[in-house]
């Protein structure tokens, strides 16, 4: 079965319904553990860090964006933990799960349309294309 | 100290070596363009990110931070390069690396906290639009074939990095429209056209300008405004570089590097620059993360400016300004709409002053200290505001103040008691307030005074510890 979970959140909406997915999977299975990875994007750190007064402010902003998936995970006493890694996120989180050795990843997706994606790019598919293990795209 | 060496240089030496190549390739344009902005020789910003690029690999606090030529720096130093003329510019550069080096010694990077973010927010984005302000004479209304070319770069800029990342869009922008350009004979306006280009390495000289107290009249005033904005880019460089990275680094160290290789780049005939945003989040994405890379964007610069000397004087002007209005769209902080909307109405105000005041002066320096003093003056009057309210029990009255009582409050402080009681027993109680100097403890003097006059008691309570030490010490109504 599924012993190790990655589920990567941004602290959008959509992440947030991606960790009720994970949650009901790894509540099925004893001993599963979620490994729960936050990206800060390499293209987002310039506007981040001039809209933050100081690091301290933008390590705290950060945490709080994982603080409702914590939670919802620990409601359900599932083993946890939390990352924060910095890169671009569809690569980084591709490269993580490889390095967890995961068994599977779950990933909220934006619904962009078409267009939508060509432009901003879709993190989700991304990882869907490239991953080497199986991918739970959440809407 | 081998160990970090060993770190900070060889521990990532494939990546570095690669990463720093596309640096030297992204640079080339910049450089050439930042150079017309500041009115001098492409060969005096070509320089200048040669030998600042070298320099700070060896002496900066930041390890993978990329400095040069900046469009902050060119902005600056136009004025002075339009009167006085490039001699000057170099005296001025080095004296902006020894006022850096001091400020660097003198550790005065701690202060950088006390640059609000909407300053900052402004700074960026006052730098974004004089960019873009500085590209208009060179393209408006000059002619189709000048639109045309710089609907084409910006075409090539925005779209080809989607298919093709290995070489940087705006170095393939400049050599395919160049050459499109010179076979297709074009009649466009060049880079040769604005100044003439010698190809050799930088030699040390000395400025030829007299060296008396009159120079330096006309040189400090510019040197200070360079020292500060490169140390306010160099500094919000090295933040966003930490945060990319996920790593620290020295900013004081940073500060006396700049200083450094502002210093010696002057002696070689260069302009003054400062780190670069954009370059280091380049080097950091292409995975560039120690010393090395930084070097070797220096030495294949070198290698490149004597390759490409008799092509630099080709480059059509509006293939510069297409790439300009690139810089300048990827320099501005498009989040600020929605800061604007959202942030308290204070932040707005100071970074639309900020914004408003360099766009108005032209000096980005200008804008900085009025948005610090202007922000200082709203911190003052938020901080200043102070309630006392007032109740009755059983027995007593009460007056429960709530703020900061210290110089500027004191006024309201006092004029929030009604002093026409008589025969009361009141209480003033400071639990959710705190005194602060002096002045404050004159105006809990003056009140208790003044309550007494009328035979009221009066007791103060609730003082955190140092607040009642300085009403112990100063106070007189205690002593009577």
């Amino acid at each position: 079965m599924y012993k190790t979970i990655l589920l990567a959140v941004d602290g959008s909406e959509n992440s947030l319904r991606a960790t009720d997915e994970a949650v009901k999977i790894a509540s099925l299975i004893p001993d599963c553990q979620i490994v729960v990875v936050f990206v800060a994007d390499f293209s987002k750190s310039k506007n981040e860090i001039l809209h933050a007064q100081g690091k301290e402010e933008l390590e705290y902003a950060r945490r709080k964006k994982m603080l409702p998936v914590e939670e919802k995970i620990n409601s359900k006493n599932i083993n946890y933990q939390l990352k924060i890694l910095r890169g671009n996120p569809g690569p980084t989180i591709i490269e993580h799960a490889d390095q967890e050795k995961a068994d599977m990843v779950v990933i909220g997706s934006r619904g962009l349309n078409t267009l939508q994606e060509m432009v901003l790019g879709s993190v989700s598919h991304e990882v869907m294309k490239n991953a080497n293990c199986p991918v739970l795209i959440v809407k | 100290m081998v160990e970090k060496i060993k770190r900070e240089w060889f521990s990532n030496i494939r990546a570095d070596i690669l990463a720093g190549t596309v640096v030297a390739l992204a640079l080339i344009p910049e450089a050439i363009a930042f150079s017309i902005i500041a009115g001098v020789d492409p060969m005096v910003g070509l320089y200048a990110s040669f030998c600042i690029v070298v320099i700070i690999a060896f002496v900066g606090g930041r390890p993978g931070m990329i400095s040069a030529a900046t469009g902050a720096m060119a902005l600056v130093m136009a004025p002075l390069v339009r009167e006085h003329g490039l001699d000057y510019l170099l005296v001025a550069t080095v004296l902006t690396g020894i006022i850096q080096l001091l400020f660097g010694i003198f550790k005065v990077s701690r202060f950088m906290k006390f640059i609000p973010r909407a300053v900052m927010i402004g700074f960026v984005n006052a730098l974004a639009i004089l960019i873009f302000m500085a590209q208009v004479p060179h393209f408006i209304g000059i002619s189709n074939m000048t639109y045309l070319f710089v609907a084409i770069t910006l075409a090539i800029v925005y779209i080809l990095p989607r298919f093709f990342k290995a070489i940087p869009a705006p170095l393939i922008a400049i050599v395919v429209l160049t050459s499109v350009a010179l076979y297709a004979n074009i009649d466009l306006r060049s880079v040769g056209d604005l100044g003439a280009i010698t190809r050799s390495l930088p030699e040390f000289f000395i400025p030829n300008v007299p060296l008396t107290f009159e120079t330096l009249a006309i040189v400090f005033p510019f040197s200070l405004a360079l020292a500060i904005v490169g140390l306010l880019e160099s500094l919000l460089t090295a933040s966003i570089v930490d945060d990319m990275t996920d790593t620290e680094s020295d900013k004081n160290r940073e500060a006396r590097g700049q200083g450094i290789a502002n210093i010696v780049t002057g002696f070689f005939g260069g302009m003054a620059g400062c780190a670069m945003i954009g370059q280091s989040v380049i080097n950091v994405k292409s995975g560039g993360r120690g010393r090395l890379s930084t070097l070797t964007a220096g030495a294949l610069l070198m290698f490149l400016i004597i390759v490409l000397g008799n092509l630099v004087v080709q480059i059509p002007m509006p293939v510069l300004v297409g790439i300009m209005i690139m810089v300048s769209i990827g320099t501005f902080d498009w989040s600020s709409f929605t800061y604007l909307r959202k942030a308290p109405k204070a932040d707005a105000i100071v970074m639309l002053v900020t914004v408003g005041i360099v766009v108005a002066t032209n000096d980005l320096s200008k804008g900085v200290f009025a948005g610090v003093i202007l922000s200082a003056i709203f911190f003052v009057a938020k901080i200043s505001k102070l309630k006392v309210k007032e109740h009755h029990d059983n027995k007593h009255l009460i007056f429960k103040v709530d703020g900061q009582l210290f110089f500027a409050s004191t006024e309201d402080f006092i004029a929030s008691f009604d002093f026409s009681v008589e025969n009361e027993d009141i209480i003033i109680d400071f639990s959710n307030a705190r005194i602060w100097d002096d002045s404050a403890v004159g105006a809990v003097d003056k009140v208790v005074m003044k309550y007494r006059e009328k035979n009221n008691r009066v007791t103060i309570k609730d003082l955190d510890t140092s607040s009642q030490k300085l009403l112990n010490e100063l106070a007189v109504y205690n002593k009577g």
